[in-house]
């Protein structure tokens, strides 16, 4: 087969190209598991999802299932969840908290630090058995950032904070939301399959260009309910344009824009009834107190949708959502989406903040299932990539410096990044 | 209320008469079945018995939230059901479990099949829980929750019509 580009990027002459066939030949979804997945930081969970020595959360990381837990000191520990005497998963639980990890197969037994304890019949093995050398494997690197476990299964990547680069500043803005820095991921999980390839998601979770068209209900709901849904323009704006794009390196980006929507933290939009006017000013006040103006207005006055690379967002809009996904096939992905807000937030802002994440977000949200619907119809389009096998990707690439949020340039720098890690010997 | 006036044939009769309602996209009759405090929730799969204050839900409505969804539901740029899903559904265990002067919280299972043009079928199977109030001797839903036993949505993807 003779060799095609996966992008044809030559800015110069106003060409960026993305070769379709990565969205849709399973060869390159068995490359980027082993060139993106497994050379990359990916998201596996968050410490509010933990409090006490032996909590456990099961998750799937990479295709491999793993065990996000709390040791018996309280630290947090991944473990890959598989015995090592047959491979059997040693917890087959969603979450809870255990003493001893159990495979019921054999019997074998492991406690809170991943040491292997018990072992059926030891007498039967051979002198040279050990329990000592069968613990439970870790994975190979976790590391965290304000709060954000990650994991990789390249024993020699980076540190995660080098790795995630600008998209630092971004995760900050979230974090101050909360008085003392803590966030907390919130009961209730949104899992669901969309039928299309996972990169559809990335582009599609800070790409603003099809606002107008795929969520005119949403608009229309807002307007409904007496929201400006008009951009703000004039002077004093506190970014430079109506909103931007941009890369943060390492192929994070994110798109950034004056707030209309309404924020829990803190600015109040009708939809959230005259009653809570008073609340979102004292948790105003408070931030302003904290952050001083400028930083405060900062976080409670923009949007800001964030993708870091590959496979985790982060969207800090009319609530945050933390996002995570995962390719079962080329065309189709595993979604896990939770709620994030502040640890301190009391009930009512608590349960505005929920109430607004589902005006947007989620399968039962008013946006939310139109996307899964346009994801769905590019992939089932995309069985004419023979025929029609480039996608053009070039907004905004005849401007010099800043970039709209309707632009292209985030989704470039995410593709850019991609392609060089798939081109890799 | 007289106790003895409603008996289960007319709570099946009346969420029949929901169910079809549904099936046939005729929102606008069936908001006409709502009390003025009603609430719909789906509740996330993981956290089936939480509440919508505390917990993430995948549904939870109040009265000007569920019109403002029907009129989404009636505009061609709903993407998600423009075409629309067909659907059926299917309610069967109907059970009263309690009752006060004029209310009732019923239970009933339900089986929702849902078609697309391009799509495979996807079955919705779980439980509502109702709370039902007669109104000038007529029923009306206060209180809709449909608890899904799929541990994750999954390949059933979104929740876009009404459950």
């Amino acid at each position: 087969m003779p060799y095609t580009p996966f992008i044809i990027d030559e800015p110069e002459e106003m060409v960026f190209r993305l070769n379709r066939s990565t969205l849709t030949d399973p060869e390159i979804l068995d490359r980027e598991r082993q060139k993106i997945f497994d050379a990359c930081w990916i998201y596996c969970g968050h410490e509010s999802e933990l409090s006490e020595p032996g909590d456990f959360v099961t998750r799937n990381v990479c295709g491999r299932p793993v065990i996000f837990c709390k040791n018996s000191a309280g630290e947090i520990r991944i473990f890959l969840n598989s015995c090592r005497h047959r491979s059997a998963m040693v917890c087959r639980e969603a979450r809870g908290n255990t003493k001893r990890y159990n495979c019921f197969y054999h019997g074998w037994s492991y406690n809170q630090d991943g040491d292997l304890v018990g072992v059926p019949g030891e007498d039967s093995y051979p002198p040279n058995f050990d329990k000592s050398n069968f613990p439970l494997a870790p994975a190979p690197r976790i590391d965290s950032y304000r709060g954000f476990w990650f994991i990789s299964f390249d024993i020699k990547i980076c540190g995660l904070e080098e790795y995630l680069a600008g998209a630092t500043e971004y995760i900050d803005l979230v974090n101050d939301q909360s008085p003392s820095a803590k966030m907390q991921v919130i009961e209730g999980t949104q899992e669901y399959d969309i039928r299309a390839n996972w990169k559809l998601l990335v582009e599609n979770s800070f790409d603003d260009y099809h606002l107008l068209t795929t969520h005119k209900t949403w608009l229309d709901y807002m307007k409904d309910s007496g929201v400006d849904i008009t951009p703000p323009e004039g002077k004093g704006l506190l970014l430079p344009s109506k909103g931007i794009g941009k890369g943060l390196g390492n192929g994070h980006a994110v798109i950034d824009n004056i707030n209309f929507r309404g924020r829990p933290v803190a600015r109040w939009i009708s939809i959230y009834g005259e009653a809570a006017k008073a609340e979102i000013a004292t948790i105003r006040a408070e931030l302003v107190n904290r952050l001083g103006e400028q930083r405060a207005a900062r976080v409670a006055d923009t949007n800001r949708n964030l993708v870091i690379f590959p496979n985790l967002v982060i969207n800090d809009g009319s609530s945050v959502t933390i996002r995570t996904f995962w390719p079962v096939s080329v065309d189709h992905m595993k979604v896990i989406a939770w709620a994030l807000g502040p640890k301190e937030e009391n009930e009512t802002a608590r349960a505005r903040r929920l109430d607004s994440f589902l005006t947007f977000y989620g399968p039962g949200g008013f946006a939310t299932p139109d996307d899964v619907e346009a994801l769905e119809a590019v992939q089932i389009g995309l069985a004419t990539w023979r025929e029609t096998q480039w996608s053009e990707m070039t907004r905004g690439l005849n401007k010099k410096g800043e970039q709209l949020n309707t632009d292209e340039e985030h989704l470039r720098a995410f593709w850019r990044q991609w392609n060089s890690l798939m081109t890799v010997e | 209320m007289n106790k003895q006036t409603v008996f289960r044939s007319r709570i099946e009769d009346f969420l029949y008469h929901e169910a079809t309602l549904l099936d046939e996209w005729r929102l606008d009759e069936w908001l006409e079945l709502l009390t003025e405090d009603v609430i719909y929730e789906v509740p996330s799969t993981d956290a089936p018995n939480s509440e919508a204050k505390s917990a993430l839900f995948l549904i939870a409505d109040d009265a000007t939230r569920i019109r403002a969804r029907v009129k989404r539901l009636n505009d061609t740029q709903a993407h998600a059901e423009f075409p629309r899903s067909r659907t059926r559904r299917l309610i069967t265990n109907v059970q009263i479990t309690d009752r006060t002067t004029n209310e009732l919280l019923v239970t009933a299972n339900f089986t929702v099949y849902r078609y697309r043009r391009n799509s495979s079928l996807r079955q919705y199977v779980g439980r509502y829980f109702y709370k039902l109030r007669l109104v000038d001797e007529q029923l009306r839903i206060c209180e809709r929750r449909a608890i899904l036993d799929p541990t994750e949505l999954g390949m059933l993807g979104a929740v876009s019509f009404i459950l």
